[in-house]
């Protein structure tokens, strides 16, 4: 488990929209509001573009939460693409829960590039759940392999 | 069963149909595989009885691309995948010769050797039209099972006998279903986040990535499957890496979720033994829930509920929300 002064760390990955949740980011950046640096954020052009074989991806690479922040609903650059992504995402997360990874560990959020503060919460709020989740030690082996 | 024939060799000849897709005489009496017919005289290897689970939807993407229509049978529940195959102008419907068949559940021999039947030699009862029982003969003597103790899985929980799509139906078929076709997905979901990994942990790990599921699923029609690598041969087949090896079935469930007919192959094809129709109809419950019931195959014009959406769909966060509650 990595620790950091004795606390545990979580791994977090946030797929972030470029045209609004990327910019909140920018925001909650540039006034100041801190929040968690597990948080890594990957640029995607919509929420959208998440393909759900992204988030499986990263948690079998050790992500210990993943969450996707898209535009508002009706706010997408692209008209529709966070309407797909909605559809998407509750499926997949109904799958993984089904499989036996706790819901805590996934997460969607409409972030707009104006909510500066509503990320910070966001990414509080997720950090500190995936934190009392701890590690995430089952999607890295779904098989009794290696 | 020769009612059947007969109309088949009508049909080749005088010339309606070109060939025909059924099943013919395995090496086993057990074991009945999946052929095509392309004269008279080739259909006195005919054969349809309790064995022939296959669906031979999916044969018909190539047959169909061949000149001259091409009759093929179809059980109730192959029907689904077929109209879901015109539905993704996989198959063309003018070429088609569609003969609705009638069935009262299949059965499988996995099903029979766990009851203690060894040696079997030959099997009788199992036509369409058979008795109630079925005739084992084997080495160490004949035994008797009532046909509907050793049915598959999936006829326990049929979802109907009606054909969605038919050119003609020959015979009358015979209600199977006993059980609620989500009883089994709604059992795990009962499970303890830790249980339900430990029971597909063990579940998967028994798979050996043959590819049987795949090869087998009407809905994996790709002709470039994202599963194949650039290799050459029959190494193109084999897994690129560790992730696609652990993720392949979720993945492949994903693939098919919307367009998924719950016709039961995947996992009566596995050599493994994997209830891989867990992850489909885990799918088809969700959907049914958060969208609307939703049959894919029914209706060869329906939209799949992936590549839709309302503006007043359900939040992701439902999936926390109800576990709660």
């Amino acid at each position: 488990m990595p620790m950091i002064n004795g606390e545990f760390r979580p791994k977090i990955v946030a797929f972030c929209c470029n045209w609004c949740s990327y910019g909140g980011a920018d925001l909650a950046g540039s006034s100041r509001l801190s929040y968690p640096a597990d948080v890594k954020i990957i640029r995607v052009p919509c929420s959208g573009r998440v393909n759900p074989m992204f988030i499986l991806r990263a948690f079998e690479r050790g992500a210990d939460g993943v969450i996707i922040c898209g535009c508002h609903p009706g706010d997408c650059h692209y008209s529709t693409g966070n309407y797909y992504a909605r559809r998407r995402m509750t499926l997949l997360f109904s799958m993984l829960e089904y499989i036996g990874i706790e819901n805590g560990r996934t997460r969607v959020e409409w972030v707009s590039a104006a909510e500066g503060v509503k990320f910070q919460a966001t990414m509080n709020e997720f950090v500190e759940k995936v934190k009392s989740l701890g590690e995430n030690v089952r999607l890295g082996d779904l098989r009794c392999k290696d | 069963m020769q009612g059947l024939i007969d109309r088949l060799k009508a049909l080749l000849a005088d010339g309606t149909v070109a060939r025909v897709i059924g099943w013919k005489k395995g090496d086993m009496s057990y074991n009945p595989t999946p052929a095509i017919f392309n004269s008279v005289e080739d259909l006195d290897e005919f054969v349809y009885d309790g064995f022939c689970g296959a669906n031979l939807s999916k044969m018909m993407i190539d047959a169909t691309k061949l000149e001259g229509k091409t009759a093929v049978l179809l059980k109730p529940c192959d029907s689904y995948s077929f109209n879901q195959l015109i539905r993704e102008h996989r198959v063309n419907r003018d070429n088609a010769y569609i003969i609705g068949i009638a069935c009262r559940g299949k059965l499988d021999i996995e099903r029979a050797k766990a009851t203690g039947i060894k040696g079997i030699t030959e099997v009788t009862g199992t036509e369409h039209d058979g008795a109630d029982t079925v005739t084992f003969k084997t080495l160490y003597g004949d035994k008797e099972v009532a046909y509907n103790e050793i049915m598959l899985g999936r006829c326990y929980m049929c979802k109907g006998k009606e054909h969605v799509i038919a050119d003609e139906v020959i015979g009358e078929s015979k209600d199977t279903a006993v059980v609620d076709r989500f009883a089994q997905v709604a059992e795990i979901e009962a499970m303890s986040s830790a249980e339900k990994f430990e029971f597909f942990k063990k579940e998967l790990s028994k798979c050996i990535r043959c590819n049987a599921c795949r090869n087998v699923c009407p809905c994996c029609s790709c002709r470039k499957c994202v599963f194949d690598s650039t290799k050459f041969d029959s190494q193109q087949k084999a897994n690129v890496d560790s992730f696609e090896e652990k993720m392949f079935h979720i993945i492949r469930a994903f693939h098919v979720a919307g367009r998924c007919t719950d016709c039961g192959e995947c996992s009566r094809v596995c050599p493994q033994g994997i209830p891989l129709h867990l992850f489909n109809k885990k799918f088809i419950k969700d959907i049914d829930t958060f969208y609307g019931e939703f049959q894919a195959g029914k209706d060869p014009e329906a939209q799949s509920p992936l590549t839709a959406f309302t503006f007043e769909d359900v939040e992701p966060k439902i999936v926390s929300e109800r576990s709660k509650g």
